[in-house]
């Protein structure tokens, strides 16, 4: 392989990044692995900006008092953080960037079914951004990132309407990405690729397409309900008519709870990629977990009232949702469970993409216990509202989420770019994000315990030590996440070249060259092996080049 | 172009007059009193109506077993929705 | 061909279902509230014009025959009775907004509009259907956003079939190539769809 690449380097080979030059080649393209491209840079952009909005909350809460901004302007500091990070990074991440430029690659395909709904789906996607930040820059919003009436739709004096507007389109960029994965799935795979044979992150994938498409239009129509009301005086929520502020909550938690498996879904499915090829095994029980991402899809759709259970919902109601959200968590565990046995008697190697996919295994663990316990009515009673639930959704989101991002970046990078990024910094940037995401948030954990609400400026003294770990934490998390911003695009220069499959993976995205050609395979091949066939792989000298 | 029996010009004339007398139908069922039934009667007829346009004008009865699945989803989803809502709203004073 | 049209057919059923969830939203609130103040809904859904809103019904339903036959005879080659029933599908949707607009004149002069404007009449003491007026402006906004809402769907169809009659015009489609027409046609049903439930849950509840 060496020798292969030593013999022709990138820059002669013809490839999706060398096939066409020119700003109107990018802004005009229907290459998906292009379009993942322009995805990568409006994604950490929002990425960033969301973080900025983290910083100067953990700097406020260094100390008790309100002091470094008015209550004004904290609320709307986490609900710029939270409308952000949900919508504009931890949506769209990973299925629009690993996603659009896999997907097609994993099944043999050339593009997705639709390329120029993809980059459509790109250019709404900026749209919404857009309008959200005209949000932000005229004035913010104070509501939080759930909007909750009646605040949002009566009494809030802050731009709601142009953020609800923004998010509103955003939307129909996830509702057009899922559309093109699920026909893509279905209509395109190669010859001899059955259902079964798929790598699991196109199953987590279409099970995240099948929730786009059934729950974003809900939290459509319950946003452009409440700009209704405000600019219309369409008032369906508005209690001094007899409307029910719970029923806009009932309507933006259906979305809101499987937005949040939206999120995991792909981010698992990295993570079975990477756990498997640094095993050097086949996936344990690769059915149960397929099956359990289909499991996730659709029960996460029966438990959104547990974001409810203090707002005043029946007793009766909340036990029935109570009891669905333990069910939810099963098909989680099976997963969890099937990494941790394909490990089992495996060969582990350490490289970065297999200490983000330890990290995830870990935080994920317990961000989804801390979801069980908030799950149960009486606990929910008591941490309701206070850092728990931070900590709890933060441990799934960064901890699990970002981390298996950050995982499938470095996992695939050398597919994506042609180049390695350095090793040792890279390690280095995995070890300080664990170690500040734990710092960061574990004391939420015991601060939420202790009864500190979420949402506040200010707190009473006794809380302080923690809250100066948690910020502290969050500086080390920082660098962790500017470091590969940095090597990253150091090695577009100067990284070593990486070859067709450096890491010796399963897939067909490795059997063909990086960066691979616009049209990804030479010819379309046709699959006669199983998913995951590491005992093949690592029988033969050299594994075999598609192209 | 494709396998399935081609729907003909009469037979879509035949669905719209079908239509046009349900619509009629349903709207003279609302003058009439029927106590909780006028609710059934006119959301019976109108699925009748629904499903018409459905399964002969979107010809939905020739589409491939996948894509009616997605019908099929669609309609289960939207029935989680409306009833796993109403398990709040229907049982908020049970009890009292 | 056959092929990328059951791909192209998938995707348009695909985002059918998303508009199914989208309006599915305001059917869940329309529900609750009915269940909540019926007798709101008795008065509210009696100031409905039956008449008008029968009229449109028919008219929709007029307009997806002619839907149908455009996409049967774009199926079939034949480009001048395509354009006829496209231009046919066009003025029977110009007729239901036209008809629609008639109708929210008359809401919008009888201070039945939601907001500072509102006024509905309370029940008389010992009348028959005891409501109260501001649950009737929640039927209103519920009636104005799903009718409202409907209506923008409605003109996004117009264009796409004026759109789809320029491009006929212009010799784009054939017997063999026409799956823009299907799909706008599949569009179009759905809209009517839509209606079909509206119409009875807005405007048929007159009993106590």
């Amino acid at each position: 392989m060496a020798m292969a690449s030593a013999a022709i380097t990138q820059d002669e080979k013809p490839n999706y990044l060398n096939a066409d030059y020119g700003i109107k080649s990018w802004l005009l393209t229907t290459d998906h692995k292009r379009i993942a491209l322009l995805y990568l840079i409006s994604i950490t952009m929002f990425f960033f900006l969301g973080g900025f909005f983290a910083m100067l909350i953990r700097l406020e809460l260094l100390t008790p008092a309100g002091d470094l901004v008015t209550s004004d302007t904290y609320n709307k500091l986490f609900t710029m953080h939270g409308i952000v990070m949900v919508f504009l990074f931890l949506i769209p991440a990973v299925p629009t960037v690993l996603g659009n430029f896999l997907v097609p690659m994993m099944i043999g395909a050339k593009d997705l079914a639709f390329p120029k709904l993809n980059l459509a789906s790109w250019y709404v996607y900026i749209l919404g951004g857009c309008w959200v930040l005209y949000a932000i820059i005229t004035g913010g919003v104070d509501t939080g990132w759930t909007f909750y009436t009646p605040y949002s739709t009566t009494f809030s004096n802050t731009n709601v309407v142009a953020a609800a507007v923004g998010i509103f389109i955003a939307g129909f960029s996830s509702i057009f990405t899922g559309i093109n994965f699920i026909v893509t799935i279905h209509r395109m795979r190669a010859p001899g690729l059955t259902w079964r044979r798929l790598p699991l992150f196109i199953w987590s994938n279409y099970a995240t397409s099948v929730i786009m498409v059934l729950g974003t239009p809900v939290l459509a129509i319950t946003l452009l309900l409440v700009a209704a009301e405000r600019l219309f005086h369409l008032g369906i929520f508005n209690a001094q008519l007899g409307g029910d502020p719970l029923l806009f909550q009932h309507l933006f938690w259906f979305y809101s709870h499987p937005a949040v498996y939206i999120m995991i879904l792909p981010g698992m499915g990295v993570i079975s990629e990477v756990v498997t090829c640094f095993s050097r095994k086949r996936v344990f029980g690769y059915d149960f977990v397929a099956l359990a991402s289909i499991c996730i899809a659709v029960l996460g759709f029966l438990v959104w009232a547990h974001h409810m259970f203090v707002a005043g919902i029946s007793v009766y109601a909340a036990m029935v949702f109570s009891l669905l959200t333990f069910f939810v968590a099963i098909p989680s565990a099976v997963k969890v469970f099937n990494w941790i046995a394909t490990m089992y008697q495996g060969s582990i190697s350490f490289e970065t993409p297999m200490l983000y996919a330890f990290g995830f295994i870990g935080l994920f663990t317990m961000g989804g216990m801390t979801g069980l316990f908030l799950g149960s009515l009486g606990i929910d009673v008591h941490v309701h509202d206070t850092y728990f639930v931070v900590a709890h959704f933060h441990y799934v989101m960064v901890g699990g989420m970002v981390m298996a991002y950050m995982c499938g970046l470095h996992f695939w990078w050398p597919k994506i770019t042609g180049k390695m990024y350095p090793e040792g910094w890279a390690k280095l940037s995995a070890l300080l994000t664990f170690v500040g995401f734990n710092l960061t948030f574990f004391p939420q954990f015991i601060l939420g315990y202790m009864g500190m609400p979420r949402r506040y400026h200010a707190y009473p003294p006794e809380f302080q030590v923690l809250n100066v770990l948690s910020t502290a934490g969050a500086s080390v998390l920082a660098v962790g996440y500017v470091l590969p911003m940095i090597y990253f695009v150091w090695s577009l220069r100067y990284g070593q070249d990486a070859g067709p499959n450096p890491w010796r993976a399963a897939g067909l995205e490795w059997m063909t060259s990086s960066p691979p050609p616009t049209s990804n395979f030479e010819t379309t091949p046709v699959v006669t092996w199983e998913a995951y066939n590491y005992d093949e792989i690592d029988k033969q000298q050299e594994v075999p080049v598609a192209s | 172009m494709s396998e399935h029996a081609h729907p003909t010009v009469k037979s879509f004339f035949g669905i719209w007059i079908t239509l046009l007398i349900l619509t009629a139908i349903t709207t003279a069922a609302s003058f009439l009193e029927l106590g909780p039934f006028n609710a059934v009667v006119a959301l019976f007829i109108a699925t009748c109506k629904a499903s018409l346009v459905v399964l002969f004008f979107m010809e939905a009865r020739y589409l491939p077993k996948i894509t009616k699945m997605v019908i099929v989803t669609a309609l289960f989803f939207l029935g989680l929705l409306l009833t796993l809502t109403m398990t709040d709203f229907m049982t908020r004073l049970m009890g009292r | 061909m056959e092929q990328q049209k059951e791909t192209a057919t998938l995707g348009m059923w695909l985002f059918l279902v998303t508009e199914v969830m989208f309006f599915g939203g305001m059917f869940c609130a329309y529900l609750i509230y009915r269940m909540d103040y019926y007798t709101a809904w008795v008065a509210g859904s009696e100031r409905m014009n039956i008449y008008l809103g029968t009229t449109n019904t028919a008219v929709l339903i007029c307009s997806s025959l002619t839907m149908v036959l455009a996409v049967h005879f774009a199926k079939l080659g034949n480009r001048k009775a395509t354009a006829i029933f496209l231009v046919l599908t066009i003025l029977l949707g110009l007729g239901f907004l036209g008809i629609k607009g008639v109708e929210y004149h008359e809401h919008w002069v009888h201070h039945e509009f939601p907001g500072p404007n509102f006024h509905f009449d309370a029940p008389k003491p010992g009348a028959a259907l005891q409501y109260s007026p501001k649950n009737v402006e929640i039927f209103f906004s519920l009636y104005f956003a799903m009718t409202g809402l409907h209506a923008i769907h409605m003109i996004i169809g117009v264009g796409l079939l004026t759109w789809l009659l320029v491009r006929n015009a212009r010799g784009d489609f054939s017997a063999y190539y026409n799956s823009p027409i299907e799909m706008t046609g599949l569009y179009w049903h759905f809209v009517d769809v839509v209606w079909i439930y509206l119409f009875p849950l807005l405007y048929l509840i007159r009993h106590k």
